[in-house]
């Protein structure tokens, strides 16, 4: 009985050896020529942007998509053996952290510096812009004349008392956007500035940006702050919900008398464990050529960053506009201040 | 009325240890004694599946950047408060939903009991933040409810009052919904294997129906309740997703907020080590409360408690009781996603899909097997080993279920990412070989993640499970010779046989489910289908991730089938 019991245990216990030895060889087992990215980017035209990258080098992308700041701890972790090639984020806030951190090592790359504005790109080469989004009002056409829009300051005045719908403060976007204007007019009158948002909400905060314009259509707020690429993701794959959308709201550019309007990056840079440096910096430079630029675009909705390559008709109709120049490093530093004055004004 | 003594066959009285004194003391003091390679392997496992607790504590003697000071001055406060009252208002609602439905289809038959029986189980099924995202669509401003209503009447904004689920009580509705059915499944187990002799006896001593429940089934049930509420609190206070989309701060969001809108990793760790407090006192509490009083059944001979017919009113009652969980947590969702699903699902549902749908599955049953595995030998250590250090080591080592998602998975990696590159520099400075990451970005790693987890859930279960096998057995087993392994293996596990199996169909539907460990953890191009829902989800792409929603449901209810027939094996 004993002795059954003992084969038993004993074959129980070298099976579970046996997998806990392997199976690291085999989830390993892997190619020469493999990039790893690390990506907080997941559409689903991203699988053609890889594959064209295969097709022109051969090299294979392995992929691990989360959230950004996930991405940064598993970095962490993993520390100078860390598989990572790349890193890319889908906001400035997170890959200025990851450089802040040490996890990114600078790219001297000609192609790179000249194709990338300066203003979406690190000074030092740690991390470059692929694509943009612009963090605009969209308002009710029927509630709102565009005359009566202006500024992002403007948002806080009392005229618009329960009309204005946002999100959470806990949305990074906002947090950029709040950082923007810490950068723009400093501490004491951006939190001035975030009582004023919070005292002309039409609700508490909630959902998403998708979910505030669309209130904003249904008239629960006359006013939305959003992403311009939510609207395109509408525009491009309309819901029964986004009828009301696609007939009443439009999108106004703020500050284009001033600094221009917030935008944020989608981005990324070489990871300082990569292996294979020479293969990630092959990569970064084919983000920036005109085909990748087209599937980045056109996969969220976003402005490419290459000048010459038209945005996708989805937001092209949105108007040109005039950004902020204020380097996405700077707003994303101001991220965490940003934050406490948005608790402080009692934006949930 | 019942008399105050029952008879002895109850078995709930403050030592349930019979025969005589020497055989007491002769085997007691042998089951009791120090360390056997047993309990030392026990006491391993839950070591290693407490490091990353244990890294999150080492944060302690650290300070943050000031972030704590902030938080208490403003967002912490409610956060707080909020926490209390979803821990309140789940608890109680779980609580209630999950007895009174239980009570219900085991001791009556009304119609469609038999059906409600698994149907009640299937809400299990639907990840909370699915539910959340559906209902919230729905009755929203702009969903289909309230527009219909603005249509019909011509009422705008201001003409009309909707309730407002985006407060407290909606966001515990939701979580409650999904939630029972752990306290369902455990009650009901435990009404089961009740003896029906047991509520004979009351009935023939001139109890009601209602007075056996409150004075016999309930009491002799509440390991099995309070187990079950204990998980449930310990998912809600982990909850991220639901509460997040709620627009509510609890403590957990707060974790979130310092940790990633801040930066401040240490400060985030130390409130996560306050959570980690706060469960460790509400179970010591409940311990405490039920006292060292035991519940186990005598004899294995009971027939299974005989349902009683209902008629008129109260079978309508009963069956509307029953009904209601499963419509709000099962079918109107449900029916919600497919709605959306048909409006514009997943344009990669296909090949690619099955391949999701594979991964889930795949991932879902090597973490059942590994987690009960575990959860078996602790709740065995827990049994032959008063050890006070084994005790402890167990309770510290499930913790890991009460942390938020995301929190405990870099608790993982940092403790997998520490031996990886000290084995790698200990073997390049001794051989010259680089072992490189040997375990971070592994399955094994992400086994692992499943195993902190989750291992709560296995070893809850089968702990409630072992408490209502007596003592006896085990006295009796030792003193005709069998050895430890023998009676885990010949004498417990086919009296255990459901509770292993639950404990694994649980672990199973919440590892579909899991999110946020399988996606920081896993292993290069692994998709699953709730990877798929989220990324979907996140970037407010409701309609096409209802698809893959669908499928963890549809995936989930397998199990859920499973585990029915194996609560049917004893009728």
């Amino acid at each position: 009985m004993s002795t059954l019991t003992n084969r038993r245990q004993f074959l129980a216990t070298s099976a579970g050896l046996t997998v806990a030895l392997t199976a690291p060889a085999i989830v390993r087992a892997q190619a020469a020529q493999v990039l790893n990215l690390y990506s907080s980017r997941h559409y689903d035209t991203d699988e053609a942007l890889y594959a064209n990258f295969t097709t022109g080098t051969g090299i294979r992308v392995n992929r691990i998509e989360a959230a950004p700041d996930a991405l940064i701890e598993r970095m962490r972790a993993e520390g100078a053996n860390s598989p990572a090639d790349v890193f890319v984020s889908v906001d400035a806030g997170r890959i200025e952290r990851a450089r802040e951190l040490g996890l990114l090592a600078p790219v001297n790359s000609e192609v790179l510096a000249s194709r990338v504005p300066a203003s979406l790109r690190d000074p030092n080469g740690y991390w470059f812009g692929f694509s943009s989004r612009a963090r605009v009002i969209m308002y009710n056409k029927d509630k709102v004349s565009p005359a009566e829009l202006s500024t992002y300051e403007e948002l806080a005045n009392p005229k618009w008392k329960g009309r204005l719908l946002t999100r959470s403060s806990t949305a990074i976007y906002n947090q950029s956007l709040t950082g923007s204007i810490l950068a723009a007019n400093g501490e004491a009158a951006t939190e001035t500035w975030a009582r004023g948002i919070v005292a002309n909400m039409a609700r508490p905060p909630r959902g998403g940006d998708t979910d505030q314009f669309r209130a904003c259509a249904a008239g629960e707020g006359d006013l939305a702050i959003a992403n311009t690429y939510y609207l395109g993701n509408a525009i491009r794959k309309p819901q029964p919900a986004d009828a009301a959308v696609l007939e009443k709201i439009a999108v106004f550019f703020p500050n284009q008398g001033g600094r221009g309007t917030h935008i944020n990056i989608s981005g990324g840079g070489l990871c300082a464990s990569s292996k294979n440096p020479h293969a990630a910096v092959r990569f970064l430079e084919y983000l920036v050529s005109e085909p990748a630029q087209r599937f980045l675009a056109d996969g969220n909705d976003e402005y490419p960053v290459v000048a010459g390559v038209a945005p996708p008709a989805t937001i092209a109709r949105f108007g040109s506009f005039k950004p902020d120049q204020l380097n996405a490093g700077v707003f994303a530093r101001n991220n965490a201040l940003a934050l406490q004055i948005m608790d402080r004004a009692g934006w949930k | 009325m019942l008399p105050n003594a029952l008879p002895d066959q109850i078995a709930m009285s403050t030592s349930a240890l019979p025969g005589p004194q020497l055989l007491r003391t002769g085997v007691v003091a042998r089951l009791r004694r120090g360390l056997t390679p047993l309990t030392f392997t026990a006491l391993a496992v839950a070591l290693i599946v407490a490091l990353p607790l244990l890294s999150l504590a080492a944060s302690l003697t650290q300070t943050g950047t000031g972030s704590l000071q902030h938080l208490s001055r403003t967002v912490l406060p409610a956060a707080v408060l909020n926490t209390i009252g979803l821990i309140l208002l789940v608890g109680s609602g779980t609580a209630f939903v999950g007895v009174i439905t239980a009570w219900l289809v085991t001791a009556f038959r009304f119609p469609g009991s038999r059906h409600l029986e698994w149907l009640l189980l299937l809400p299990m099924a639907m990840p909370a933040y699915i539910i959340g995202y559906v209902y919230t669509d729905a009755l929203a401003f702009v969903g289909p409810v309230q527009s219909a209503l603005r249509a019909w009447f011509g009422w705008s904004k201001a003409d009309y009052w909707f309730p407002d689920i985006h407060n407290l009580g909606g966001v515990s509705l939701m979580l409650t919904l999904v939630l029972y059915p752990y306290v369902y499944m455990l009650a009901r187990s435990a009404f089961i294997e009740q003896s029906a002799c047991t509520m004979d006896a009351s009935r023939t001593l001139g109890g009601s129906m209602s007075e056996s429940f409150w004075r016999i089934a309930l009491p002799l049930a509440r390991p099995a309740v309070a187990a079950g509420v204990a998980l449930v609190l310990m998912e809600a206070l982990a909850d991220f997703g639901t509460v997040e989309y709620f627009g509510i701060h609890t403590f957990t969001t707060v974790i979130y907020r310092t940790w990633f809108g801040m930066g401040d990793r240490i400060a985030a760790a130390q409130l996560s080590i306050g959570l980690l407090c706060f469960v460790f006192v509400l179970a010591a509490l409940e311990r405490q409360a039920r006292g060292s009083r035991r519940f186990a059944r005598t004899s294995r001979r009971e027939r299974i408690l005989g349902a009683r017919p209902l008629r008129g009113v109260t079978a309508t009652a009963a069956l509307a009781a029953c009904a209601l969980p499963v419509l709000l947590g099962f079918a109107v969702p449900a029916f919600l996603l497919v709605r959306l699903h048909l409006s514009g699902g997943d344009p990669l549902f296909g090949a690619r899909f099955a391949q999701y749908a594979t991964n889930s599955f795949m991932l879902a049953g090597m973490a059942a097997v590994i987690v009960v595995a575990a959860g078996a030998l602790l709740a065995y250590a827990l049994r032959v080993s008063a050890s006070p250090l084994t005790r402890l080591a167990v309770r510290f080592a499930t913790l890991g279920y009460a942390i938020p998602g995301t929190v405990v998975a870099v608790g993982i990696l940092l403790p997998l990412g520490l031996f990886d590159n000290t084995l790698d520099r200990f073997m390049r400075g001794s051989f010259g070989i680089s072992t490189g990451l040997l375990f971070s970005g592994t399955l094994v790693a992400l086994m692992f993640a499943y195993l902190v987890r989750f291992l709560a859930i296995a070893t809850g279960g089968i702990e409630a499970g072992y408490a209502r096998i007596g003592m006896n057995v085990d006295y009796a087993a030792r003193t005709l010779g069998s050895t430890q392994g023998a009676l885990a293996g010949r004498i417990h596990a086919p009296m255990l046989r459901r509770s292993l199996l639950t404990a694994g169909l649980v672990v199973f539907v919440d590892v579909m489910k899991e999110l946020p460990a399988t996606l920081i953890v896993r292993p290069f191009n692994l998709d699953t289908l709730a990877i798929r829902a989220y990324q979907l989800a996140s970037d407010e792409r409701l309609a096409q991730s209802s698809t893959a929603a669908l499928a963890i449901v549809v995936i989930g209810i397998l199990p859920v089938l499973l585990l029915t027939s194996a609560m049917r094996q004893r009728h």
